[in-house]
């Protein structure tokens, strides 16, 4: 009978079971519920047609950009609470210079990027140095960043607003990198078949594919891959779940979160990117909150807030959770003020969830 | 008996006024077990410091296979085949066993221009030197949080042994642990020992370095008491020179003493 002779290797864990102890189960159990929801009470208004689907993926792209690395961060154990104010500091950085100086505007976007990123590196060598808090240190990021980007644009422009930056970056090799519509032909082509519907004038509801939405799901899969795939992604479980025992090992604690604070600022940075050259200006008051939108979008991705266990997808399912409500509310007619009440009350049974999928992974199996 | 891997000539190390260890002399060979007792303030965590490179004697010399030898850092001393064992373990409840295992050393496998985490090798490899050790795991990929404490300790022992370690510091290790998990671990040392691995077992029970022990050193404020073989001293005798030994029976006279004016 050797067909009856198991290898003991053989895992005896069910699928099932390894699947329920995963931390995205919550947050793809929650994006179903929430489609299902929608799916009954806009079903008609329009909220699954094409449009429909390019607008709250657009919203859940711009979010999910941040939340990728914001969930890196958090499952190192570390918060970063200055993306919000970055993302108006990186607005107005590449704003003034095209408008004012002249600078084109690949310029100013290199420009912007590396200032975010060095900002970053800061963030994380005062964390990394003090042993404070990021808590601490980034809330104060959080309001010096907010107040240098009013006083900056109110001391040279005078306003809180630059815009004209659409007819600067027209022509610059960059713009089509941030702004702008992908796929176009295969959008198209669909339409033609029937399958996305046409505006009056015969032309498809919508002409491509936002390139917003592109780099959700390109950073998503990179840190993703990162995470589970990379030695970079074992030192982040690591450093988040028990530094010491990580510093005792040789892994490099200090330069993994110092390298995590400086994709949180570059990811703030690409979204201002974007805003800016789809909006054609920049305020002073833009991402505002954003720090948090991103953290909850990470924690009903089942990241938890102590560091040490999470993941990326799961940040994706929250923040497409987060633009399906958001564009759900409006397409029902929902008074929009009740919006944050929806997701914070969201948030709140995602953690009690989690926290639960997590006991159940831990307990001796 | 073969040569000492590694040797502790004399040793003394201070701490401004106070004498934390004075003129000790310790060694271990390969395939032996050598516990280390003495209790609380005894000397023993400066004494294991000293072996593990994080202090440097202050007098004396430390010689590994014969040569005299000044450890740099505690990486100095890993590398030179001396693995400390912590009673923290230095392991991450919340990653599988197989993660823990190459926690900072993770094999890489290539993909074209890019190099992955081998996480088959990983599981693997982990699965296999626990089952060498005597212990058989459920999945390689199960949460670390969700080992018992005998198999932790299994963990971070065959971690040890599989990247070099020619000599083990077994910090306390069954200090923390039920009696069944502690026959565990003490079987863990067996096996070592059987491997052709030099331990050094750190302890105040008596009863568990008894049972696996070739050779003792008894540490008394910073001082040695002495080194004997198995054949030369028995359990009581031990037990006796240990600091408890002598306080016990002074403490049950007493007691008897203060029951019996009790009753008058």
């Amino acid at each position: 009978m050797v067909s009856e002779i198991r290898d003991e290797r053989v895992r005896s864990v069910s699928r099932l079971s390894r699947l329920l102890s995963r931390p995205e189960l919550g947050a793809a159990a929650g994006t179903v519920l929430v489609f299902v929801f929608f799916a009954i009470t806009a079903g008609s208004t329009g909220l699954f047609s094409a449009k429909g689907i390019v607008n709250f993926l657009e919203v859940s792209a711009q979010l999910g950009i941040l939340a990728a690395p914001v969930a890196l961060l958090m499952i190192a154990g570390e918060f970063d609470l200055s993306v919000g104010s970055m993302i108006g500091f990186a607005g107005i950085l590449i704003a003034i210079p095209a408008v004012f100086w002249g600078w084109p505007i690949w310029l100013s976007l290199l420009f912007t990027f590396a200032v975010c990123g060095g900002i970053g590196a800061l963030n994380g060598l005062a964390v990394v140095r003090t042993g404070l808090p990021s808590f601490i240190v980034t809330l104060g990021s959080l309001f010096m960043l907010r107040g240098l980007t009013l006083g900056l644009t109110r001391g040279i422009s005078g306003r809180t607003q630059v815009s004209g930056v659409h007819e600067l970056a027209q022509n610059d090799p960059l713009n089509s990198l941030f702004s702008g519509q992908v796929f176009t032909g295969l959008i198209a082509w669909l339409s033609d078949l029937g399958l996305i519907g046409k505006r009056a004038d015969g032309m498809p509801s919508i002409s491509g594919i936002p390139v917003s939405i592109v780099w959700w799901i390109a950073l998503t899969l990179a840190c993703t891959w990162l995470l589970t795939r990379s030695r970079f992604g074992n030192w982040i479980f690591a450093a988040g779940g028990e530094a010491n025992a990580a510093r005792n090992l040789g892994v490099p604690v200090a330069r993994t979160k110092i390298t995590l604070f400086v994709m949180t600022a570059l990811a703030a940075a690409l979204f201002a990117a974007v805003q800016v050259l789809v909006t054609g200006s920049a305020d002073t008051l833009r991402g505002t909150q954003k720090e948090f939108e991103a953290i909850i979008a990470v924690v009903i991705g089942g990241t938890l807030l102590t560091g040490g266990y999470g993941s990326a997808i799961g940040a994706m399912f929250g923040a497409l959770i987060f633009g399906v409500v958001q564009m759900g509310i409006f397409y029902t007619g929902i008074d929009t003020d009740w919006f944050k009440l929806f997701m914070g009350a969201m948030m709140v049974i995602a953690v009690l969830f989690n926290s639960y999928v997590r006991n159940r992974a831990m307990r001796s199996r | 008996m073969a040569e000492p891997y590694v040797e502790l000539k004399s040793v003394s190390k201070y701490f401004g006024s106070v004498v934390a260890l004075k003129d000790v002399s310790f060694d271990v060979c390969p395939g032996e077990v050598h516990c280390l007792l003495g209790d609380n303030g005894a000397g023993k965590s400066t004494l294991i410091k000293t072996l593990s490179g994080v202090y440097s004697p202050d007098e004396g010399e430390i010689r590994v296979q014969g040569k005299p030898t000044r450890f740099a850092s505690p990486a100095d001393t890993r590398d030179s085949g001396i693995a400390t064992v912590y009673q923290d373990l230095a392991l991450v409840p919340l990653m599988s066993v197989a993660r823990n295992f190459f926690l900072g050393r993770e094999p890489m496998r290539k993909f074209g221009p890019i190099s992955q985490f081998d996480a088959e090798f990983a599981n693997r490899t982990a699965y296999d030197e626990m089952s060498a050790m005597g212990i058989q795991l459920r999945d390689p990929e199960q949460p670390v949080g969700t080992l018992s404490g005998g198999e932790r300790q299994c963990l971070a022992i065959a971690r040890a042994v599989y990247f070099g370690a020619k000599v083990l510091i077994l910090d306390e290790p069954t200090s923390a642990l039920g009696v069944h998990q502690a026959s565990v671990v003490l079987k863990l040392i067996v096996q070592s020992k059987a491997r052709g691995i030099g331990v050094i077992f750190i302890s105040h029970n008596v009863h568990h370095a008894y049972v696996v022990g070739d050779r003792f050193t008894l540490l008394k404020r910073g001082r040695s008491t002495g080194t004997y073989a198995k054949g030369e001293i028995t359990r009581d005798q031990l037990l006796n020179l240990m600091a408890g030994g002598k306080e016990l029976v002074d403490l049950e006279q007493e007691l008897t003493k203060s029951a019996r004016s009790g009753q008058a």
